[in-house]
């Protein structure tokens, strides 16, 4: 027992040191020392060709620094921040399983409130620089909480709409129009269930329309004023219900689920939180070519995708080589083709080397997705605390009887 | 017309002859069958009381008091049957056994099952589980829930070989005696030369061939 | 080898052992967040998950929707299984009913649920079929068929699935019910088969199946991927929403999702209890049923063509999902009303190509090597209980039951946890053990009745003739029963491959089976992708039935004698 207590104090003494910088390893150590080792990325494994670009990731790793890269492939990110907490509550402090976790918004708030990840290390990483932190705030803000180089990003997503052209030649301009459609074309339009995290941002996208004063949102929740500044939310979404698939008696799990009632004509207008996947399902097959895709006016909610590192990580080394080849502009440029993934880059392209600018100038768009131009404003997130209480409120309102 | 009446009952199997018979045997009257395990006697029985599965060929009839029953399901056939075991049903009273048997629409039930189990020596038994009778009282009972069931033939396959010997003889008269007094037309399947000689009447191989006991 | 028949002895303790212990520790495990009693409780000891839980709106509906649809959905399969059996029991096509019947068991229950909702929903199957010449539809109508709130289509998808499993239960079970005699003597009695069946029958037929139609009832109780998939949403059921809860990513709710796990343990007990009291009332009623002595026979021709509907629709659909599935993994572009994809690709499978041989093999490997011990423990027990005239008690019936019985996020949490805490790391191995834990009762259930009605006669015949206990068992008993004891291990097999939770949780996602693929698969609800590894899925259990099936065929070719159903 006392050795056992005498080790893990000899363990803790070396975190503080690390975190500290005292104990600071060179990125040619970290390199050196990641080398053979196999890292463990706990990831959503729901979409085959997010499968895909990460098994790439890792024959990638794999040639460049002789990492192995293994994608744990989740149902929910829960299941990893779960067993990282069950491993911290057995007193497991070294060798977890998990290396690293595709992450972001309520699971990083958890982890890092709970002191569950390792870190600061993402300001460290050698491509850092090329991070457009300036042009692209979510890339260090995460739900209004600052990331503090707790994650380090690798995708940039936003919210955008998707439509049928066969079905419905002019798609609504903006959130009005949106509910004209909707009460005008009962039962083809629908949202994920709440508290999934594309219904939430559908919640937070009409409560950034509808509110008097969205800058509101930046801040935690008043609960003095919440009653009075989500009235409108509720009005809008008590309108449109009747209207809605099913009569609103039934909703979509979850993105998936949504895009696949479009592929099935069951609804006309769908969104997902991915600029380019219209794209990439129309190169993949999966839906007609006559879908296109469109924005509000005045902008939709955007985020960015990070990976974060648990604190008592086995790999930590081969963690930190591979959360920085995320960043690596091949990697990144690949991760934007619309043939691959289309999701949005978190670099700064204008500030790249002519040989990698050249990688993302040469991608064409895709038969859907918007040019940034098109794409409009990005909104940032609202406060975590806006999430918690909309969603309480709406399976309080919504979630328990049809 | 009265009694069982089998004209050219054929059964086949595969290449095998199992069964050849024509055989009138009239109320009363008890036609054994002896042979050798495996040499059709079960396959008779079965064709007598309709569970004969398909793999087998029959052909030829089977007619009860005038009757044709060769394609009528079992339930419709009026035999009854006693097998080897009495398959008296555990789960339920000897009385709840007679009553199974009696008809639905039998009037006074509990006093005519009360009755027939005091006219074989087994009053005040209704009540009792049927697993705390001897050998030769569930042998009884199982004839009595045949017979209240009012068939109009009664079919014995090897219904005494599990009893000893002196059980054997009392239990075996008594199920014939009984039904002949209720005049039905019997056959008995046996490989016992002294089940032969009790029932008294013709005695055949399954392929027809007399059998001298 | 003398301490052989004492080791032989120690084991039914050792097995039970090994099955409720961690069941147990796993289930105090998981609730203890209930009471605040564990290290991330903000608030301490105390009653505040359990008050959390009274607060939510949906407390009500979700255990109602709960209890009813899990009763409702097993007292239909139970009878619909029953009526088939009674209604084709001695009929040619017994036989097949059963091989058809044997790969369906190996369905996933996540497979299932989707093939069966590609199948009924508005634009599904049916409706594309229909479509639009005879219903003038060009899109899909708005008709809230999946996901109702009164839980039909839930119930469905459960009595589809849940059929095969009691059917295989209670064909097992019928060699020792003296059933072929009981329905001649209540024929010839004039009953007719459905009377006679349920009078003389299934009274000792019941006895044999209870547990397995317990473990069925409990299932439908807490059953997560098939109720999230085809169950109401506003609210889900209680057990999805333990889910949704405990996977919350701000981990608030673990307390409520413990407190939600307590109350599910409380409503299964309860309901179970309900369901005896309810047998005991039926038994009584047909007791003076048939004392009665009412022949019934106008049942049959009521009855029959409906029970055979009843039993044929829900394994044509669940055969048609399936094969949706199927046509899925092989699908282009296919847009409603089109019967048919546009174009047919085998994109889907050479994607999943790459890793599907390690998956397949990780799989086979876990399935090959839980089931073997299964196999082991039971075979020992049995030949224990035999040997040494054990007679297992109620207790401990329901004890080896109870990984079957209990909910799996009751206890699963607590148990990773306590694999945590012992320093055991997530592998092959704690995996394999885990996979025991729920392999080991759907053997024993399996293979129990048939060992134990093996003629007893051949042993003493054996023993008669010198050969040693030993001998007896491994040169008559085990080979006679191989045709049993093969259909054991094929169900072993397939509950082995179909674990999701255990493995995830006790692996620490770094075991990955055809089963985590398809369920991480199936959160993305690509139908493709779920289609290809819904067929593998099913692939490996039925090559399992086949050989269980076919094996016998093959040694015993010449021996009429070894029963081969």
């Amino acid at each position: 027992m006392t050795q056992l207590s005498r080790r893990q104090f000899g363990l803790a003494a070396a975190f503080a040191l690390m975190a500290t910088g005292a104990f600071a390893q060179t990125w040619d150590q970290i390199v050196a020392s990641a080398q053979g080792q196999t890292v463990y990325w706990h990831a959503w494994g729901g979409d085959p060709k997010i499968n895909d670009f990460i098994a790439h990731v890792g024959v990638q790793a794999q040639a460049r620094y002789g990492v192995t890269l293994e994608h744990v492939k989740l149902a929910s990110t829960s299941d990893a921040v779960a067993r990282v907490l069950a491993e911290r509550d057995a007193g497991q402090t070294t060798g977890g399983a998990v290396d690293l976790i595709w992450i972001n918004g309520e699971n990083f708030a958890a982890m890092k409130a709970q002191g569950l990840l390792h870190g600061p290390f993402a300001t460290d990483l050698p491509n850092w620089p090329l991070v457009d932190a300036a042009g692209k705030p979510a890339v260090v803000t995460d739900f209004t909480l600052p990331t503090e180089g707790y994650e380090s990003p690798w995708a940039m997503a936003q919210l955008v709409f998707e439509y049928d052209t066969a079905r419905l030649p002019a798609p609504p301009a903006d959130l009005a129009a949106l509910k004209v459609f909707i009460l005008s074309n009962p039962g083809r339009f629908t949202y994920p269930q709440p508290p999934d995290y594309l219904g939430m941002t559908f919640l937070k996208q009409v409560l950034h329309g509808v509110m008097a004063d969205p800058a509101l949102l930046q801040n935690p929740v008043n609960p003095d004023s919440y009653e009075a500044d989500t009235a409108p939310l509720w009005a809008f979404l008590d309108e449109i219900h009747p209207s809605l698939w099913r009569s609103g008696q039934a909703f979509p799990a979850n993105e998936p689920a949504l895009g696949q009632l479009l592929a099935d004509a069951e609804i006309d207008i769908a969104f997902a939180f991915n600029p380019g996947r219209a794209s990439a399902e129309i190169l993949a097959g999966t839906l007609p070519d006559t879908v296109r895709t469109f924005v509000l006016a005045g902008g939709t909610i955007g985020n960015a995708s990070f990976v974060a590192i648990p604190f008592n990580a086995a790999n930590r080394e081969g963690a930190l080589v591979i959360a920085n080849l995320l960043l690596d502009p091949e990697i990144q440029a690949r991760a934007q083709d619309p043939a691959i993934l289309g999701f949005q880059t978190v670099l700064d392209v204008s500030a790249l080397e002519a040989k990698d600018k050249a990688r993302f100038d040469a991608l064409t768009l895709g038969p859907a997705t918007l040019s940034p131009a098109e794409l409009g404003p990005t909104l940032l997130e609202p406060h975590a605390s806006w999430v918690a209480r909309i969603g309480e409120d709406w399976v309080r309102r919504y979630g328990t009887a049809p | 017309m009265t009694g069982l009446h089998l004209t050219d009952l054929t059964i086949r199997h595969g290449d095998a002859t199992l069964v050849s018979l024509t055989a009138k045997v009239a109320p009363g009257e008890v036609l054994t069958v002896m042979g050798a395990s495996g040499s059709g006697k079960s396959t008779l029985l079965a064709a007598l009381i309709g569970t004969l599965p398909r793999s087998f060929g029959m052909t030829g009839g089977i007619a009860l008091n005038g009757v044709d029953v060769t394609r009528l399901p079992t339930r419709a056939r009026r035999m009854g049957i006693l097998f080897q075991d009495d398959v008296l049903f555990p789960h339920l009273s000897v009385g709840g056994n007679l009553g199974f048997g009696l008809p639905a629409r039998a009037p006074d039930r509990a006093k005519r099952i009360d009755a027939a189990l005091a006219e074989v020596g087994l009053a005040g038994f209704a009540d009792r589980d049927p697993a705390t009778l001897s050998g030769g009282q569930r042998a009884r009972v199982s004839l009595l829930r045949t017979l209240l069931a009012a068939p109009q033939a009664l079919l014995l396959d090897e219904p005494f070989s599990r009893l000893d010997a002196t059980l054997r003889e009392q239990v075996r008269s008594f199920v014939l005696d009984r039904a002949r007094a209720q005049g039905l037309p019997m056959v008995l399947v046996t490989h016992d030369a002294e089940d032969a000689r009790a029932a008294g009447g013709p005695v055949v191989t399954p392929l027809g061939v007399p059998v001298s006991v | 080898m003398r301490q052989g028949p004492f080791l032989l002895r120690l084991v039914p303790g050792l097995t039970l052992g090994l099955l409720s212990a961690p069941v147990i520790a796993g289930m105090a495990g998981t609730l203890s967040p209930a009471f605040g009693l564990d290290p991330l409780s903000r608030d301490g000891p105390g009653f505040a998950a359990l008050i959390s839980l009274g607060d939510w709106p949906g407390l009500w509906p979700a255990a109602r929707l709960s209890v009813v649809t899990g009763v409702v959905s097993t007292l239909l399969a139970v009878l619909i299984s029953l009526g088939v059996v009674a209604t084709m029991i001695g009929r040619p096509g017994f036989a097949t009913v059963q091989r058809i019947l044997s790969p369906l068991l190996s369905v996933p229950h996540a497979a299932a649920a989707l093939g069966l909702a590609f199948l009924i929903a508005p634009s599904g199957w049916i409706a594309r079929a229909l479509s639009p010449w005879a219903t003038g539809w060009t899109q899909p109508p708005d008709l809230l068929i999946l996901n109702d709130p009164a839980g039909l289509a839930l119930v469905f998808g459960l009595v589809a699935k849940e059929m095969p499993f009691l059917l295989l239960m209670i064909l097992a079970a019928l060699p020792q019910t003296d059933a072929a005699r009981r329905m001649t003597v209540s024929a010839s009695l004039g009953y007719g088969r459905l009377a006679g069946f349920t009078l003389t029958v299934l009274p000792a037929l019941y006895q044999q199946i209870r547990l397995p139609i317990y473990a069925v009832l409990a299932y439908a109780m807490t059953s997560v991927e098939m109720a999230m998939i085809l169950g109401p949403t506003l609210p889900p059921s209680l057990s999805v929403q333990i889910v949704l809860w405990a996977t919350e990513p701000n981990l608030t709710h673990r307390g409520t999702a413990a407190a939600a796990a307590l109350l599910q343990i409380l409503l299964v007990a309860a309901t179970l209890g309900a369901w005896r009291l309810a047998e005991l009332a039926v038994t009584r009623l047909l007791r003076r049923v048939a004392s009665a002595g009412r022949r019934g026979a106008w049942l049959d021709g009521a009855f029959q063509p409906v029970v055979l509907i009843l039993g044929l629709v829900p394994a044509l659909a669940l055969f048609a999902g399936l094969a949706g599935l199927g046509v899925w993994s092989v699908a282009g572009l296919w847009s409603f009303p089109d019967i048919l994809p546009q174009n047919l690709t085998l994109a889907t499978w050479m994607r999943a190509a790459p890793t599907l041989w390690q998956i397949s093999a990780t799989t086979l490997a876990l399935a090959l090597v839980s089931t073997g011990v299964a196999l082991a423990l039971v075979l020992a027990c049995l030949e224990a209980e035999h040997r040494f005239g054990l007679n297992p008690s109620a207790t401990v019936l329901w004890l080896l039951y109870l990984p079957l019985i209990m909910p799996q996020v009751a206890f699963l949490p607590g148990l990773q946890m306590l694999a945590l805490s012992a320093g055991v790391q997530g592998g092959f191995a704690p995996v394999a053990a885990v996979h025991l834990v729920f392999v080991l009762p759907y053997v024993f259930l399996s293979l129990a009745s048939p060992f134990r009605a093996w003629d007893g006669r051949i042993a003493v015949q054996g023993a008669a003739l010198g050969a040693s206990p030993d001998r007896v068992f491994w040169h008559l008993r085990l080979p006679m029963l191989l045709a049993p004891v093969l259909t054991a291990a094929a169900v072993g097999l397939a509950v082995s491959v179909g674990q999701y939770l255990p493995t995830l949780l006790i692996g620490g996602g770094r075991v990955e089976t055809l089963t985590t693929e398809a369920v991480s698969l199936a959160s993305g609800g690509n139908r493709r992708v779920i289609g290809t590894h819904a067929l593998l899925q099913m692939a490996l259990p039925a090559m399992g039935f086949a050989l269980a099936v076919g094996l016998p065929r093959l040694v015993f070719a010449n021996r009429r004698g070894v029963g081969l159903a």
